[in-house]
């Protein structure tokens, strides 16, 4: 039997799947499991499908994925936390035929930054907001978010939240379906290849929005944090399918065809 | 038609249609007294439809100098104005803006606090300004107008002070200084930079990865401490070099004085009638007006002191500036302050006697 | 020449119009101006007043305690700036709801029945016009071409149509001012 080089592997007509080139070569500083490295690169290939990478401006927030910017090959500027939309709207208002989008979990866009949030879906900027969710604060080490589940344990919430005492976790998706400047809402998940071409699909439907000049579209992705939560992946993924979930449902919010 | 233009204009007005004439892209603001004209103004005038310029009223302070960060971050001339509680509200951002190194001009129309406090002019937000004002080791280029022709001309200088130093610049004023009238020319209008101009002049602006470049990354996060030190180090150099480069004062009648105020802004102009008042009563006194005050124009009050007697500090404050002051003069003669607060402007013989109490009496 | 003005009364007798009309028509004659609001605890009280300033050269003070000239058109400017007029200066009053006159010795005090006259020419937006008429008989500080390009840069151009009775306001405010007391 003919063995087959790595030469020949490499070939470009034998090549059936590659990463993204808008994808840099350093390793990511996610834990492994979670799902910021496939929403990362469902948002590369869009932008390198859509050939519109050398027009994006992305804005990376504080959290785990404060560094998203040394992942992603493109133009990026990192916000105080929270502030991503401000940063956003300056920059597609200044810039209107450039591509903007912001990254943001939810203690950045749930808390800190609600009014940040709310005002630019509000006015209708026309960007892409990308919002994980998982239920936690991963970067300080796992304290309670702002989406955090009742009765859920985080360090800060350590016998479970107590809505009582500690609030409601909220619902940031379906509160800006509701603001007239909102184009496309839509909450997704990325746990498995049936769910990574569903969200993808929904990026790309988030980008050409903007493309149309159509308003302000609204990705959530709801996630895990295996390290946050105190368990294995695959125990993370189950836990958040069947807790997360339930609370949280996955599908089209709001979609505004006109 | 000449393209210099004569008007009689309010300072915040007078500072928003500058601001227009000196090529900006972007203006972001929240309405609060005593500076909401800047932004009326700026609504009003339609900026868009002469140079395309955009007004954008934010849902808050801390929305609009994020905005700011952001526009600035693509190499625009950005700016936004407010007054001292919503100055407060910007520090952080103003914060990031520093360590990031981007350009923009930021207005703060002074007035008395703490807190809340009044709508009246003061001078107390100096160690605010001057000091850096967030958290973290940085400067702002500091300028301090005290006329309606120096908040028009201050504009177009500042973003070009911002742009050379890829450091924020704050014009420092009060609701007198922007809500004086005065005659004020106003220079033509320059175009606004185009994307060209951007990636040629500001190649590390975030306007797009281009083949041709690696990618542009706008941040203040530096992990690793010692990569943080180094930046910080590079920052304080800037500052060194802004020190020696960009000082700028004015003295008026100091050449035979025995006595010197030092004063900037509003209380410069009080300071200035003080000097003729006290030159009628035979006391020879000169003003040196800081017109930066980071820069401080320590080496010129240094000098000064040399061959004076004494030197008063006027300020609308507790007493800010006078530390820089006898930082400056050191023990060569006795430095006083004199200053009233809480939105109170002091007459000019209210200065002349503090000057014969504190000084030439003391 | 330098000549320092304050003008004082209630808000919408037109008093920053007044100065604003003033200063306009000291840019017009290629005079140094200032033009400064009241400011500080002077503004409770539905009182306004402005300072303004027409000079030869650079102006120092924009703010001031003691005026070359007050024009004081109610009681309450009356009772708190009668003192600040300099001595040998000039005070400008409009008798109409004034209670307390001025009384001072050491300075020339004039009389203008402007409201009056407002409401004999049926228009009471004028008022200001007089006003300012009278003054400029007393100080001629600046010319009166220079005063018609004043009204024409600071009125907005909906309001030009009304500057000829603008005119005849000042001219008429020229006529009916008086002296109440003069220094030799």
């Amino acid at each position: 039997m003919d063995t087959i080089s790595k030469e020949d592997i490499r070939k470009p007509e034998n090549i059936v799947y590659k990463r993204t080139e808008l994808l840099t070569d350093k390793v990511m500083s996610y834990c492994p499991g979670c799902g910021h490295g496939t929403a990362h690169r469902i948002i590369m290939e869009v932008l390198e499908e859509m050939g519109i990478q050398d027009k994006t401006i992305g804005i990376a927030p504080v959290g785990c994925s404060v560094l998203a910017y040394e992942f992603m090959n493109i133009d990026m500027q990192q916000a105080a936390h929270g502030r991503a939309p401000a940063l956003a709207t300056a920059v597609k208002r200044l810039n209107p035929d450039k591509f903007v989008f912001t990254y943001q979990g939810d203690g950045d866009l749930a808390a800190i930054g609600t009014a940040e949030t709310i005002h630019a879906c509000n006015r209708g900027e026309n960007i892409v907001i990308i919002f994980i969710n998982n239920g936690i604060y991963g970067m300080t080490g796992g304290q309670m978010a702002p989406t955090t589940l009742e009765g859920m344990k985080s360090s800060t919430s350590p016998y479970g939240r107590d809505i009582k005492s500690m609030g409601n976790p909220i619902k940031m998706t379906e509160l800006v379906a509701q603001l007239p400047g909102t184009i496309y809402v839509t909450r997704q998940a990325v746990h498995t290849p049936a769910n990574v071409r569903k969200a993808k699909k929904a990026v790309r439907k988030a980008f050409e929005n903007q493309k149309l000049n159509k308003g302000l579209s609204f990705v959530e992705i709801v996630s895990n944090c295996n390290s946050g939560w105190k368990m294995t992946p695959n125990q993370a993924n189950q836990w958040m399918v069947d807790n997360m979930f339930p609370f949280y449902p996955l599908g089209d919010i709001k979609v505004n065809e006109d | 038609m000449s393209m210099k233009e004569l008007r009689l204009m309010k300072g915040n007005e007078a500072f928003a249609e500058a601001a227009i004439r000196a090529g900006a892209d972007g203006y972001f603001g929240y309405p609060i007294t005593p500076q909401s004209e800047v932004m009326e103004y700026l609504m009003a005038e339609k900026p868009h439809e002469r140079t395309g310029m955009i007004v954008l009223q934010a849902e808050s302070e801390v929305a609009a100098i994020n905005m700011v960060y952001g526009g600035a971050s693509c190499g625009k001339r950005v700016m936004t104005s407010s007054s001292s509680p919503g100055m407060s509200l910007k520090q952080e951002g103003i914060s990031y803006i520093a360590g990031a190194e981007l350009p923009c001009v930021i207005l703060n129309a002074v007035r008395g606090g703490p807190g809340l406090g009044t709508i009246q002019p003061s001078q107390s937000d100096y160690f605010q300004s001057t000091k850096g004002g967030g958290h973290g080791d940085y400067r702002l280029i500091v300028l301090a107008p005290s006329s309606v022709q120096e908040m028009a001309d201050f504009a177009p200088l500042a973003f070009d002070l911002a742009f050379k130093y890829r450091n924020p610049v704050l014009i420092l004023s009060d609701g007198a200084i922007g809500q004086m009238m005065e005659k004020v020319e106003l220079q033509e209008q320059r175009p606004r930079f185009t994307e060209e101009e951007i990636r040629k002049n500001t190649p590390w602006a975030t306007m797009g990865k281009t083949p041709d470049r690696e990618r542009n990354i706008i941040t203040s996060l530096n992990l690793d401490s010692h990569v943080q030190e180094e930046h910080n180090i590079h920052l304080q150099a800037k500052y060194r070099e802004i020190e020696k480069n960009e000082t700028r004062w004015e003295t008026i009648q100091c050449d035979d004085a025995e006595y010197i105020l030092v004063a900037y802004g509003t209380s410069a102009r009080l300071s200035q009638k003080a000097v003729d008042i006290a030159r009628a009563k035979g006391i020879k006194l000169g003003l040196l007006r800081p017109i930066t005050l980071f820069p401080f124009p320590t080496q010129p009050i240094a000098e000064l002191a040399n061959r004076v007697k004494g030197i008063l500090s006027v300020e609308m404050s507790a007493g800010q500036m006078v530390e820089d002051v006898r930082l400056a003069v050191g023990d060569k003669v006795k430095v006083a302050h004199f200053g009233r607060m809480g939105g109170i402007i002091p007459s000019p013989p209210e200065i002349v006697e503090a000057l014969e109490s504190k000084l030439i009496g003391g | 020449m330098t000549e320092e003005i304050l003008i004082a009364g209630f808000g919408g007798q037109g008093v920053l119009s007044m100065g604003k009309i003033l200063a306009y028509s000291g840019v017009m004659g290629n005079k140094e101006v200032s033009w400064m609001p009241s400011y500080g605890p002077e503004m409770r009280g539905g009182t306004a007043n402005v300072t303004v300033i027409i000079s030869d050269e650079r102006i120092s003070s924009p703010i001031l305690s003691s005026y070359d000239t007050a024009i004081i058109l109610n009681q309450q400017s009356m009772d708190k700036f009668e003192a600040s007029v300099k001595p040998g200066g000039i005070l400008i009053y409009d008798p109409n709801g004034i209670t307390r006159h001025p009384s001072r010795k050491d300075i020339n005090i004039y009389s203008i029945d402007a409201a009056d006259e407002a409401a004999k020419m049926g228009m009471t937006k004028v008022f200001n016009m007089i006003i300012l008429g009278g003054f400029l008989k007393i100080k001629p500080v600046v010319q009166p071409e220079f005063i018609h390009k004043g009204l024409e840069k600071s009125l907005p151009a909906r309001h030009h149509n009304m500057i000829p009775e603008n005119e005849t306001a000042i001219e008429k405010g020229k006529d009916i001012i008086k002296p109440v007391f003069l220094l030799n």
